[in-house]
């Protein structure tokens, strides 16, 4: 005989009836969800009203709530209960999650794979059931390369090749040879620049930085923006933590002045108002231009994290560095920097991130990286109504990007961090 | 003598050589400064422009789409400013109310006891964090909010408010005497400050308790009402109605329309920036001592008594600096909305305003001084916020 308190107070002694129990009524609210999502088949229909809505939740509360036994032995069940299903409130959390994801998951996975088509180069193969990633294979290398031309294309592949390759030496060679590469490496791609991707000489043909773009473009920019916002950040940190006023407050304005106002206007500034600075008659680059915005930009925040880091170090660092004899500039570089930079790898990381992420608003300026290679190619008449394909594939890469840098952040984070 | 000569010696050296690099910097700024403003003085004479702000007055003959005051072509250009400066604190300040919401509650998540949830919250973080935020706006408005239904077949929500690709229409409130109920809500508001104060200060002398949020919460719900009964408030709603402009095009009349750009950018500055606050709350409840939480179990606090008088006031002083940064950001991302030509400060202003007078100086200076002062204006009731919350130490 089971009686009515028995029942609503689940305990061990019918451990498996209440496994069996619960376990049913689970289910019958799992499969209530799961053919109304894909079946579209309600098995509650016959209840008044919109009750047939919340079925699955009273049905899988229901069930929970009978598995709910403290301490059963089972170790499955425990660990069940410990993290799913502490309480009423947790059970419900946790129904919301599974019947979320149910609704959710199988139609997604539908759109990006099972209904898409993936291999043609004309709109009309498309079945439009799914995505149509044939819009994004044919625009692939308009994606990549923006509208540099399709014969010169090899040079593109070549500077990021060559970056590439000195990165992986530069990270397994022999100590004694790392000072070489690391040298080579912040040089390159000043030549990289002006001999390869411009071109002009050795009878390269000259490309315009115009039509420059897509991801190619992104990297370009972020890896300039990167060489020279560190630095400038740094002695910035330092001239706002400076004893002369002079120095100090001329740090503070600059800081709190490219703080204080949205990337949007200091490209705009870039592009229209910066000319009318230059004498009549000179002229600079649009690119060049904008990546100096930028890092302007960019050094501010990376200023503030390094402050941050030197704000951190104990007085007695400065003491000690001072009582050795070493000057200023010799105690900032060989003591403190190196101890404040390692504390806020994180926030150094976070800007570089940022800026990354900063690069697609140059469209608003004309530079069209990948996002506004994407806002190009959708626009075209032959292959209209693709946006949705288009920024799935964009977020998809820039989140690896992202993703993945944050992941090396937190991987360096570690390796450097010491006991102090 | 010769120990006094050497100590002069090193006093006037040490002069020299705080004086040297100061002068050197103020040269160098003087410097530039005087070199941009010679070349943009002799810039803009050769083109024949003048510096001055005589355009602020001028008919801006363009029209601006949505506007929370009233605009039309024939208004000035400072109008028009005023209007883009309006747009943007409105959609700033959605993007904080929701995105603030969503962090707290995403952050708590994250740390809940339940696997599903924390890892629900993990994932979403890490989706919405590292996606750039225009792309995300393009998503929403080119791809999904392009993707609702026409007027005709709009999707309908209890036959007040529809959904469509032209954007939400929900009814409009039409009130007459509410300066009535304007009155009541401050007198109500005025008056649950007063018993909260006086709540806490006979707590803290006789340790009796009032219940002072049932009486706040009745009297800020009932004063209204009475006025509403009593004052011969009247309220209306306009509803939105579908009507036919000519034989295919349908559109909604009447009521309020929020165009898909508002919809679009306050969505995706809100799921943004609700990533980076979350990650805020998260470290500062995590950084409560342990001890803290224990003790105040062990006192027979209830959970809830915990987190709220416990954890939570501890937690907000580490919360508050870095979710001052997120809100002093979002103003400055909304600025994005020029990208899918959401009416903004930047778009109205720096964007037509400047292509009509050309005059780009004095426009891109203005817009960005608009915009650091949006920015002292934010960090200045943060940090006055957070002075209030500090330790106070005795």
């Amino acid at each position: 005989m089971i009686g009515k308190s028995v029942i609503f107070k689940p305990n061990r002694e019918n451990l498996n009836l209440y496994i069996i129990l619960g376990g049913a009524f689970f289910i019958i609210g799992l499969l209530d969800v799961i053919l109304n999502s894909l079946l579209k088949a309600n098995i509650t229909s016959f209840l008044p009203l919109n009750l047939s809505f919340f079925t699955p939740i009273f049905f899988g509360l229901i069930g929970l709530h009978l598995i709910r036994i403290e301490f059963s032995g089972n170790k499955i069940l425990d660990s069940i209960n410990k993290n799913i299903n502490s309480n009423w409130f947790n059970a419900f959390l946790t129904l919301l999650v599974i019947f979320i994801l149910i609704k959710i998951i199988p139609g997604l996975l539908n759109w990006l794979f099972f209904d898409a088509d993936f291999v043609g180069t004309a709109k009309e193969e498309c079945s439009r059931e799914g995505a149509c990633w044939i819009f994004v294979y044919v625009w692939f290398e308009r994606f990549i390369y923006g509208l540099y031309p399709n014969e010169e294309i090899w040079r593109i592949n070549f500077v990021f090749l060559t970056l590439i390759i000195s990165t992986i030496l530069l990270a397994y060679s022999p100590d004694r040879l790392k000072k070489y590469f690391l040298i080579f490496l912040l040089i390159s791609p000043f030549f990289l620049w002006k001999l390869i991707l411009s071109g002009g000489n050795f009878g390269l043909e000259w490309v315009e930085t115009n039509a420059w773009g897509g991801l190619s473009l992104t990297f370009i920019i972020s890896i300039f923006a990167l060489l020279f916002c560190f630095p400038i950040g740094t002695f910035l940190a330092l001239g706002r933590r400076s004893s002369y006023p002079v120095i100090r407050y001329s740090c503070i304005g600059f800081i709190e002045f490219w703080r204080g106002v949205p990337l949007i206007t200091v490209l705009f500034m870039a592009s229209v108002m910066f000319p009318m600075f230059l004498p009549s008659g000179t002229f600079i680059d649009k690119l060049i231009r904008v990546i100096v915005a930028i890092t302007l930009f960019e050094s501010a925040y990376m200023a503030e994290v390094v402050r941050g880091g030197l704000q951190a170090l104990p007085k007695g660092q400065y003491d000690a560095a001072k009582s050795l004899g070493m000057g200023y500039w010799r105690m900032n570089f060989l003591v403190i920097m190196p101890q404040a930079i390692k504390l806020v790898i994180p926030g150094i990381a976070n800007t570089f991130l940022a800026l990354v992420k900063d690069t697609p608003l140059i469209l608003v300026v004309g530079l069209l990286e990948l996002v506004g290679m994407i806002d190009m190619a959708k626009t075209n008449p032959k292959w209209l109504g693709f946006a949705a394909e288009g920024y799935v594939f964009a977020g998809f890469v820039f989140w690896i990007i992202c993703y993945s840098m944050s992941r090396y952040s937190q991987k360096l984070e570690r390796r450097f961090k010491t006991d102090r | 003598m010769k120990f006094r000569n050497l100590n002069f010696g090193l006093e006037s050296n040490s002069k020299i050589k705080s004086y040297l690099p100061q002068g050197l910097t103020l040269f160098v700024i003087v410097f530039i400064i005087g070199f941009f403003a010679f070349n943009a003085q002799d810039n803009m004479a050769n083109r024949g422009i003048e510096f001055g702000f005589g355009f602020w007055g001028q008919e801006a003959s363009f029209d601006i789409q949505f506007s929370l005051i009233e605009y039309d072509g024939s208004h000035s250009y400072g109008r028009a400013y005023l209007v883009g400066l309006l747009n943007t604190i409105l959609v700033s300040v959605v993007g904080i109310f929701f995105a603030t919401i969503l962090g707290v509650v995403v952050g708590i998540s994250r740390l809940s006891p339940n696997y599903l949830i924390s890892k629900f919250a993990e994932v979403y973080i890490e989706i919405f964090r590292n996606i750039p935020l225009l792309l995300q706006i393009f998503f929403w408005y080119f791809a999904a909010l392009r993707a609702l239904p026409l007027p005709k077949d709009a999707i309908n929500f209890f036959d007040i408010s529809y959904l469509t690709v032209k954007g939400w229409f929900i009814p409009r409130f039409i009130w007459s005497n509410f300066s009535i109920i304007f009155y009541s809500v401050v007198a109500a508001s005025i008056a649950s400050i007063i018993i909260y104060t006086y709540a806490k200060k006979q707590q803290e002398q006789t340790g009796k308790r009032i219940p002072a949020f049932w009486i706040s919460s009745g009297l800020i719900t009932l004063l209204p009402l009475l006025a509403f009964f009593i004052g011969g408030v009247t309220l209306d709603f306009e509803y939105p109605v579908l009507i036919q402009q000519t034989s295919t095009i349908f559109n909604f009349r009447g009521g309020i329309g929020i165009i898909p750009e508002l919809i679009a950018l306050a969505l995706a500055l809100s799921l943004y920036t609700a990533t980076f606050i979350a990650e805020c709350v998260r470290a500062g409840i995590m950084g409560v001592n342990r001890g803290q939480k224990e003790a105040a179990a062990s006192i027979g606090l209830t959970p809830a008594q915990v987190l709220r008088l416990v954890v939570m006031p501890q937690a907000l002083r580490i919360i508050i600096p870095p979710t001052t940064n997120q809100y002093l950001n979002l103003p400055k991302n909304s600025s994005l909305a020029a990208a899918i030509a959401y009416p903004d400060l930047v778009l109205v202003f720096a964007g037509t305003a400047m292509m009509q007078t050309g005059r780009a100086i004095e426009i891109v200076s203005i817009t960005m001084l608009t915009y650091l002062t949006l920015s002292i204006l934010i960090s200045m009731f943060m940090n006055w916020y957070n002075k209030k919350i500090a330790i106070k130490e005795k």
